[in-house]
């Protein structure tokens, strides 16, 4: 993945305004996908990653900024070319079949038949191929959406929560198969409101709050960075809180617990500290920060760096 | 660049979602009766000076107004709103399709459906009623004239019901629309002109803005042209007597279909070209 910084990228963005009259939708968004990365977009409902994905499509212009997909402007035939996109929540007409959705997408992008096949093999739609997309279950569909946006060997493809709505195992499967086309060299951008799904499925988290990109960098990276403490919750023995309290600090919780926050640098000394108090320990839980507190400390970020 | 191929992709995919939504079989059920019915006069008939199928074609030219329009709007109000709200228009202008090679491939193929219908239904009636009363050249000569025209109106009403399905982008909102566009189109404007005619017997507007009113809207226009074309040998009431009295070629109403076609379906792109979907 180091080799990937020297080949030009798939996607640059670069200082992306986007402006809805009185609203502004994106804040000098800065973003890039190379060759083979998949990055997740991640930000609550109204951050921005829909109004992202349209301007890279070509249907809206930028207030500021510039977008660039595999060289091209946003909407040129070069970049239709490259570019896949799967929108939120589509609805392939009920009277389909899967087939004749694939065949319709296939002209339209100028595709051969030849492979539609083999796609809806790959996303394991081999066998209903000839059924109505009206019978299909909310998985299949996405599946379905899926392999349309493969069609043609797209360079960039564009998920819009490609995965709401699925059930894990259908949510794995749709990640794996994600994995083998970024494997082939395409670059992916996905969108999400939750970390903990694309965690370990993508190579780059970018985080979007209020229009503005408040994060971009490996999870492990973020994560470091956030500096968020641990709670460890210690419970005393009877009639021995106020002693661990007096010693260790924190606060009382229901009469026998002590919590403490402690920030990752202050680990080691803390738990000197309590080994020292055995005695008067009964028990204790540490919990570290989840994916979801991460996710939580970049987007509030941008509100309070907004009310500066 | 325009592809043909991305047009007919687009026409066949629209005709297809219309058969399998049983849209071809019942519109073509639908005319076909009408047709039926009104090509077999009762009796009493023959006491007039036309034959039966130069006789059911004014008679069926009175329905088409009402009836070609009713089927073309249905066809066409969900064209676009439809792919709006499922999403999938995003999808489809995130092909290397033009906006326009969508409007037109969807014209192509609701009117495939339209032409279905129509050419069926005006086909078997002919061949029925002059099975049974014979077939007279100036009859078949107005049966094929009914037919053409009447695929004219269609294609005025399929282009208005695509404007609106573009500019109302909610299924519901375009069927409201359309249904309202129905009525403007087809009767209240003729009660309007009518209206005016009674207030204004013999002045100018009765004389000099009265046909002009008439043939401005695409059914009477079609109506029009149809009826002048038949001779005096019909009798006409209403609305219909000016075709004996036109102070223009019943030909310009050939033209009026034309224009509001292109007027229309200049629209729809022109619609079509400012949506973000």
């Amino acid at each position: 993945m180091t080799t990937l910084s020297s080949v030009p990228p798939l996607l640059s963005i670069e200082g992306l305004t986007i402006d809805f009259s009185a609203l502004r939708a994106l804040d000098r968004v800065s973003l890039t996908v190379s060759p083979g990365e998949r990055v997740a977009l991640l930000g609550h409902n109204g951050a921005g990653k829909s109004t992202l994905f349209k301007t890279v499509l070509g249907f809206l212009s930028p207030a500021e900024g510039s977008v660039s997909v595999d060289g091209a402007a946003p909407g040129s035939d070069a970049a239709r070319r490259s570019v896949s996109y799967l929108p939120e929540q589509v609805a392939f007409p009920k009277a389909l079949t899967g087939r004749e959705v694939m065949d319709y997408f296939s002209r339209l992008k100028g595709a051969g038949r030849a492979d539609i096949a083999r796609l809806l093999d790959l996303v394991g739609l081999g066998e209903a191929a000839s059924r109505a997309v009206g019978s299909y279950s909310k998985g299949m569909r996405q599946r379905l959406g899926l392999a349309q946006a493969l069609i043609g060997k797209p360079r960039l493809l564009l998920l819009d929560e490609p995965t709401s709505g699925l059930d894990p195992v259908s949510r794995l499967e749709f990640y794996d198969i994600i994995a083998r086309i970024a494997g082939e060299g395409a670059g992916v951008l996905l969108s999400s409101h939750a970390l903990t799904e694309v965690e370990a499925r993508t190579d780059r988290v970018a985080i979007l709050s209020k229009g503005r990109l408040v994060a971009d960098g490996t999870l492990a990276r973020l994560a470091s960075q956030a500096q968020l403490s641990m709670s460890v919750r210690i419970e005393a023995r009877a009639g021995r809180a106020d002693a661990v309290q007096a010693h260790l600090g924190g606060r009382r919780v229901n009469g026998k617990s002590v919590i403490i926050e402690c920030d990752p640098s202050g680990k080691i000394a803390l738990f000197g500290r309590i080994g020292g108090l055995s005695e008067d320990i009964a028990d204790i839980d540490v919990s570290m920060p989840t994916l979801d507190d991460i996710y939580t400390h970049y987007s509030s970020l941008a509100r309070t760096e907004g009310a500066s | 660049m325009i592809r043909i191929s991305r047009v007919l992709a687009v026409a066949a995919t629209e005709f297809r979602m219309a058969a399998r939504n049983r849209w071809v079989f019942l519109s073509t059920l639908v005319f076909l009766l009408f047709s039926l019915a009104l090509s077999f006069p009762g009796v009493g008939a023959a006491a007039m000076k036309a034959d039966v199928l130069t006789l059911a074609s004014a008679a069926l030219a009175t329905l088409a107004v009402y009836l070609v329009p009713l089927i073309a709007l249905l066809l066409a109000y969900d064209s676009f709103a439809g792919e709006v709200e499922r999403g999938t228009l995003a999808l489809i202008l995130a092909t290397p399709v033009r906006r326009g090679e969508l409007v037109a491939g969807k014209f192509l193929g609701l009117f495939g459906v339209l032409a279905i219908a129509l050419v069926t239904g005006l086909a078997v009636s002919t061949l029925a009623a002059g099975a049974v009363y014979g077939f007279a050249p100036a009859g078949l000569a107005a049966m094929a004239r009914l037919t053409l025209t009447a695929l004219m109106l269609g294609a005025v009403f399929l282009a208005a019901g695509i404007a609106v399905s573009v500019a109302a982008r909610r299924t519901g909102t375009a069927a409201a629309t359309v249904f309202g566009l129905w009525l403007l189109a087809v009767v209240l404007w003729d009660l309007a002109l009518l209206a005016g005619v009674v207030a204004d017997a013999d002045g100018f507007f009765a004389r000099s803005v009265f046909p002009w009113l008439v043939i401005a809207n695409p059914g009477d226009a079609f109506r029009i042209y149809n009826l002048a074309a038949l001779g005096d040998g019909v009798q006409m009431a209403g609305i219909d007597s000016v075709a004996h009295t036109l102070p223009f070629d019943p030909a310009a109403a050939l033209a009026v279909l034309a224009a509001w076609f292109a007027i229309l379906i200049g629209c729809g792109q022109i619609l079509l070209r400012r949506l973000t979907p």
